[in-house]
C-alpha cells in the first residue's frame, strides 16, 4: 500500500551560497503524497518548489526534517524515483535511442529486453524515425518526449517533473498534458509535478499544493480532481474556472509578495 | 576551384616572392635560397631517406608527449573538477605555473634525464599538460548539474558519471584545449631537437643549418611547417567528428 507513497515532515532547507547570507528556502513543509497520486506544487518563483522536489529526488542532502518513500528516508538518488527537468537535460552526445537506452543500461537488464523497451518507448511518445537524431535537431516538444521516455523507462514508480512544459509554446504544452495523461493512465504512477501556471496545475492534478513566497510552506491543499475524458469540456466548466480563480488568488497574493511589493 | 584558388593566393604570391627576392639579388642567395633550389634539397632530403627517418623519429616522441600529457591532464582536470581536496592542491600549482615559458622546462629536463628521448618526451609531454589540464578542468566545471543528477536517478555510481557524463559533456572543451596542445608540442619537440640533438627533424635543420647547406636547411623548415599545418588540419576533421552531435 505504501509503495510509492511520500511523506514531507517539518522539512527545511538552507541554501548557503558561496558569498552573502544563507537563505532559508523552505521552512518545515509537512506534505504526504499518496500512492498513485498526481500532486502539483505551486507557487511564485523562488518559493523554494523546486527545492522540495530535488530534496525528494535526493540530490540535495535533507538537513532538517524528514522525507520518507514507502516508509523508507530518502538518502540519494534512486531509480525508484525517476526525474524530468524543464531544460530536458538530454545527453546531447547520445542520440535519441542512446539517451532512452542509458537508464535501462545502468539497470542492467538484459540486451534484449533493452532494444524492445527503448522501440516501445520511442512508439509510446511518438518519435519513430527520430531514434538516430541528436537532441539538437530535435523541437523543444520533442526533446521533452525524449526525457519522458528516457525517465520513464526504468519504470520509476515515481515520477518528479520540474516544470517539464515551461520551456514550450502553449501549443505544444496543451499536447504534451493529453500525453502525460495518457502514459500514466496506461502506466500509473506517483507524480509531484512542480509548475506555476495555474491551469496546468488544476487540469493535471488530483490535489495542487500552494507554497507561500520564500521561505517556502505549505499554504493551501486543494482538491482538483477532474475526470480527464472530455478535456475541453472540463476547462470551460464553472467548476473548473472556480479552482483556478480561487487558486489564482492564492498564488497571486504571494506572488506579489515574492516581489516585495504589498497588496493593492 | 576559385574559392581554394583564392584562398591559397597569399601563399602563392609568398611562393613568387621567395623565388624572386634572391634572383633578383634583393636579399642574399646564402641567407635565403630561391624556393625551387629548397624544393630540390627537399627532394635529395626524400630520397636519401634522412627526411623520412628524423620525421619518423619526431613524430614517435611529439605522440608519446602529447598522448600522455592528454591522458594525464584530462584525468587531472576532471579530476580537479570533481573532488574538492585534488583541486585544493593542484588549482594554484596550475596557476603559478601557467606564465612559464614552456621552452625553459627543457635544460632541467636534460639534466634529470639526460641527452635523449626521454628529455623530448617530458619537454612536450609538459608543456601539453597545463593547457589540457586547464580545459578538462573548466569544461568538467561546466557541465550542467541536471545531466549529472539524470544520471544518478538512472541509478549510475559517482565514479560511472564521470566517466559516462563529465568527461563526454566536458569533450569541447578538452578538443580545443588539445588543438593548442598539438601546436605547443610541435614547438617544444623542435626546440628539443634544437638542443638535445642525435635525431628528429629539429636536430636535421640546426645540423644542415650548422653546416651552411641553407637550401637543405630551409626544406627541413619547410617541412615541419606543413607537417604542423597538416596534424591541425586533420585533427579539426577529428574534431568535427567527435562533436558532430553540436548543431
Amino acid at each position: 500500500m505504501t509503495d510509492s507513497g511520500i511523506s514531507f515532515r517539518a522539512v527545511s532547507h538552507t541554501y548557503r551560497p558561496p558569498r552573502g547570507q544563507p537563505v532559508l528556502a523552505l521552512d518545515r513543509v509537512s506534505l504526504d503524497v499518496r500512492e498513485r497520486e498526481f500532486l502539483a506544487l505551486l507557487g511564485p518563483s523562488g518559493c523554494g518548489k523546486s527545492t522540495l522536489l530535488y530534496l525528494l529526488g535526493g540530490f540535495l542532502p535533507v538537513e532538517s526534517g524528514s522525507i520518507s518513500v514507502a516508509g523508507r528516508p530518502v538518502a540519494g538518488p534512486g531509480p525508484d524515483r525517476g526525474i524530468v527537468f524543464q531544460n530536458f537535460a538530454l545527453y546531447p552526445w547520445k542520440t535519441v535511442r542512446q539517451n532512452i537506452l542509458y537508464g535501462l543500461e545502468k539497470q542492467r537488464r538484459p540486451r534484449a529486453e533493452r532494444e524492445q523497451r527503448a522501440r516501445e518507448l520511442i512508439d509510446l511518445v511518438h518519435l519513430d524515425g527520430f531514434e538516430d537524431s541528436f537532441p539538437a535537431q530535435l523541437s523543444g516538444g520533442m526533446k521533452q518526449r525524449v526525457a519522458i521516455a528516457r525517465t520513464l523507462a526504468i519504470d520509476p514508480a515515481i515520477l518528479l517533473m520540474d516544470e517539464p512544459f515551461g520551456a514550450l509554446d502553449a501549443q505544444t504544452r496543451a499536447l504534451m498534458h493529453e500525453e502525460l495523461l495518457a502514459i500514466i493512465r496506461r502506466a500509473p504512477k506517483t507524480v509531484v509535478f512542480v509548475t506555476h501556471d495555474v491551469r496546468e496545475a488544476v487540469y493535471l492534478a488530483d490535489r495542487v499544493a500552494v507554497m507561500s513566497a520564500r521561505p517556502g510552506r505549505i499554504k493551501e491543499i486543494v482538491e482538483t480532481r477532474f475526470p480527464h475524458d472530455r478535456p475541453e469540456e472540463i476547462v470551460r466548466s464553472r467548476d473548473f474556472a472556480e479552482k483556478v480563480d480561487h487558486l489564482w488568488q492564492l498564488v497571486r497574493n504571494e506572488a506579489i509578495i515574492a516581489q516585495g511589493t504589498r497588496a493593492p | 576551384m576559385r574559392a581554394a584558388l583564392l584562398r591559397y593566393a597569399p601563399l602563392l604570391l609568398v611562393a613568387l616572392a621567395w623565388e624572386a627576392a634572391p634572383r633578383l639579388g634583393l636579399v642574399r642567395p646564402d641567407a635565403l635560397p630561391p624556393l625551387s633550389a629548397v624544393a630540390h634539397a627537399w627532394v635529395g632530403l626524400l630520397a636519401s631517406g634522412d627526411l623520412v627517418r628524423q620525421g619518423l623519429s619526431s613524430l614517435e616522441n611529439l605522440v608519446a608527449g602529447l598522448g600522455l600529457g592528454i591522458v594525464v591532464g584530462v584525468a587531472l582536470g576532471i579530476l580537479m573538477a570533481w573532488y574538492r581536496p585534488v583541486e585544493m592542491l593542484v588549482n594554484p600549482l596550475v596557476r603559478i605555473l601557467y606564465p612559464l615559458p614552456r621552452s625553459a622546462l627543457i635544460p632541467v629536463m636534460i639534466l634529470w634525464l639526460g641527452l635523449g628521448a626521454a628529455s623530448k618526451i617530458a619537454s612536450v609531454f609538459l608543456g601539453c599538460l597545463l593547457p589540457v589540464v586547464l580545459s578538462a578542468y573548466n569544461g568538467a566545471r561546466g557541465v550542467d548539474q541536471v545531466l549529472v543528477w539524470s544520471a544518478l536517478a538512472a541509478g549510475a555510481s559517482r565514479r560511472r558519471v564521470l566517466w559516462e557524463v563529465v568527461l563526454p559533456a566536458a569533450m569541447p572543451e578538452i578538443l580545443a584545449g588539445v588543438r593548442n596542445a598539438l601546436a605547443l608540442s610541435f614547438i617544444l619537440l623542435v626546440a628539443a631537437e634544437f638542443l638535445i640533438g642525435q635525431r628528429g627533424l629539429g636536430y636535421l635543420i640546426s645540423f644542415l643549418g650548422e653546416g651552411g647547406v641553407y637550401d637543405a636547411m630551409f626544406a627541413g623548415v619547410v617541412t615541419v611547417s606543413a607537417v604542423g599545418f597538416f596534424a591541425d588540419r586533420l585533427y579539426l576533421m577529428l574534431m568535427g567528428w567527435m562533436l558532430r552531435w553540436r548543431e
